[in-house]
């Protein structure tokens, strides 16, 4: 791949966007792939990790990967200028169950930089083509800060919109901050989003994803109709390194969408 | 077909092996430590330590091997891969239960959705001549996990160590190639007879008491139980048998490189160590000793069974022979299905 674009997101300086092109036609047009799925980026001589595909499938033209800044192969990625090579191993894992959202309405909720792969679910569905698909779509969506939210140009076209209800929320305002203060779950508890005929799904931080599932029960979400991307620390990403199984299941193989129903079965260890 | 093969004739053999295959056999590195080797001089074989420290997976699943070569230079360079194995290879004197092990591990990195080439690739060019237990160690528990000193499944000839040669027993197809080997000889009704002594001797001595029937589902009822929190206590965590476990086969992969070429490099891991599970953001899933030994155990015994119909253990007791704190997995199969409250108390040393 190509890196065509590249752009800081938030005010930490710490998430950056890249844009990334083919290098070859044909393994453009080989490429499909469903939200929620993710690939594997390498810069040789740093290593590899993986990362969730923040695009939308029917956004052609390039794949988009948000990445946070925190080890080896992260920063050599947000250092890279435009034009630089990068390699690609995916599409990986199962992606969020799309036929199973089909008529139903749709409870996204998203903590952080976690945001990248609902980003791309949102994005899919507000596609004209796509919109029919599910019903109402309601997008809760936190960060620590105002700055620290992603896609704000996005975020700012989704709130002109009728359809579409976006709540964000900080846990900190500043003194340009008009929305929400507090934290996710408790967001949730107050909007009271209807379960009926809704799924929800929750990407975040873990500690995030732990308070919310409770709160979702609350709302009388049953488990199979809430789901949650994990992530874990994966090398692989085709189940034989064996280094991010939860129970007997492989986070990158068998996941990394997962229902709660799922998750209730299994060991705690994520 | 049973043949034998003279033991004054044996480094012969050997040398025939080297001369058309990459032969490996256990080689011994200092007293008591023997590991799985290339060999370049049949003198070097030594067969006498009946569980080599370290398994036979290291054929097939090297402790670190580089998966490709590249060249950095302005990120354009040609990358080559390693997977290519050029001759074909002999395994030679690995017992029955590391080669049960690699089956164990190829179920894994050969499944039917991705196939992990660089195993498969040495897989398919090993020819597997195994060597049987006749004197199993007061460790060895392979009875317990399905084994048997003299399981011959996945061997393409199978060796018995008769006193004063060994007796051939030929497979497979690939075992049948070798009718013709000119140290071969047809075995008679003595080394037959003598076979069948030593294997029912040797079945007996294999421990076959260890409660593995069941124990999947023994746990499905414990992953919450204080069970794990009592049994992690003495663990320190070196990973020493997951390293030296023949079906453990979790790895890390990494870059090895300079500013001008590098390669990608993979390493065995162990799910024993903190890093192992600790992301880049400080969350660490399996934070403590408790969850780590509760991944060792469960993987072994309830998830892999889950996934592929048996338990991940041969029974090869590297794990209790060489754990510096004595943590004994058969003791705790044992305490593991004990009745609640009863033989669970104090069980567990």
């Amino acid at each position: 791949m190509i890196l065509k674009k590249a752009e800081i997101e938030t005010s930490d300086r710490l998430l950056r966007t890249l844009e990334l092109g083919f290098k070859n036609k044909e393994d453009e047009e080989s490429f499909r792939f469903i939200p929620g799925q993710f690939c594997e980026l390498s810069i040789l001589g740093k290593g590899e990790a993986p990362f969730g595909i923040a695009s939308s499938p029917i956004e052609k033209t390039a794949l988009k990967f948000t990445i946070n800044k925190a080890g080896v192969v992260t920063t050599a990625l947000h250092q890279i200028g435009a034009g630089s090579e990068i390699g690609i191993r995916g599409p990986l894992g199962n992606g969020y169950p799309i036929d199973f959202f089909e008529g139903k309405n749709l409870l996204v909720i998203g903590g952080g930089f976690a945001f990248t792969t609902l980003r791309s679910l949102v994005a899919y569905y507000l596609h004209p083509k796509n919109r029919t698909k599910v019903k109402q779509i309601t997008v809760v969506y936190g960060a620590r800060m105002p700055g620290l939210l992603l896609y704000k140009d996005e975020l700012l076209e989704w709130e002109k919109r009728d359809d579409i209800k976006l709540v964000t929320t900080v846990d900190w305002g500043d003194k340009d901050w008009k929305g929400r203060v507090g934290l996710v779950p408790n967001v949730l508890e107050e909007i009271e989003p209807s379960s009926e005929n809704t799924c929800a799904v929750i990407c975040g931080p873990p500690i995030m994803i732990k308070f919310t599932f409770p709160k979702l029960v609350a709302l009388r979400f049953p488990n199979e109709r809430i789901f949650t991307s994990l992530e874990k620390r994966m090398k692989c990403g085709i189940g034989k390194c064996g280094r991010c199984n939860i129970g007997h299941l492989y986070v990158c193989k068998d996941g990394p969408v997962f229902s709660y129903a799922q998750l209730e079965k299994l060991p705690k260890d994520y | 077909m049973k043949l034998k093969l003279d033991k004054k004739n044996f480094e012969d053999f050997l040398k025939s092996l080297i001369e058309g295959y990459d032969l490996f056999a256990p080689v011994q590195l200092t007293e008591g430590v023997s590991v799985f080797k290339k060999i370049d001089n049949p003198g070097e074989v030594s067969l006498s330590q009946l569980v080599p420290q370290k398994s036979a997976k290291e054929v097939f699943f090297p402790q670190s091997e580089v998966m490709f070569r590249y060249q950095i230079a302005g990120n354009q360079g040609p990358t080559v891969s390693e997977q290519k194995i050029e001759r074909e290879r002999i395994l030679l004197g690995a017992r029955p239960c590391d080669i049960e092990a690699i089956a164990i591990i190829e179920k894994v990195f050969v499944g039917e959705d991705y196939t992990d080439v660089y195993f498969l690739e040495k897989r398919k060019k090993t020819t597997i001549i195994t060597l049987s237990c006749n004197h199993p160690l007061t460790t060895c528990f392979c009875s317990s996990t399905g084994g048997s000193p003299f399981r011959r499944e996945g061997s393409d000839l199978f060796l018995t160590d008769l006193g004063e040669s060994y007796l051939v027993e030929l497979l497979t197809e690939k075992g049948k190639t070798f009718s013709k080997n000119r140290f071969f000889k047809e075995a008679g009704s003595k080394e037959a007879g003598l076979l069948k002594e030593i294997e029912e001797k040797a079945s007996k001595k294999a421990d076959g008491s260890v409660p593995v029937e069941g124990i999947e589902k023994r746990l499905d009822l414990m992953v919450e139980s204080p069970f794990w929190d009592r049994i992690h206590e003495k663990c320190i965590s070196c990973g020493v048998c997951t390293f030296l476990c023949p079906t453990c086969h979790c790895f890390d992969i990494t870059d090895e490189a300079t500013h001008l070429n590098g390669e990608r490099v993979r390493n065995w891991d162990s799910c024993l160590f903190p890093i192992y599970s600790l992301e880049t953001s400080g969350h660490n899933p399996r934070p403590t000793g408790r969850e780590r030994t509760r991944q060792r155990l469960m993987h072994k015994f309830n998830y892999y069974p889950k996934n592929f119909g048996r338990v991940a253990c041969v029974g090869c007791g590297r794990c209790i022979l060489y754990c510096p704190v004595q943590f004994d997995i058969r003791e705790a199969l044992v305490y593991a299905s004990a009745k609640r409250g009863k033989g669970r108390k104090g069980k567990f040393k």
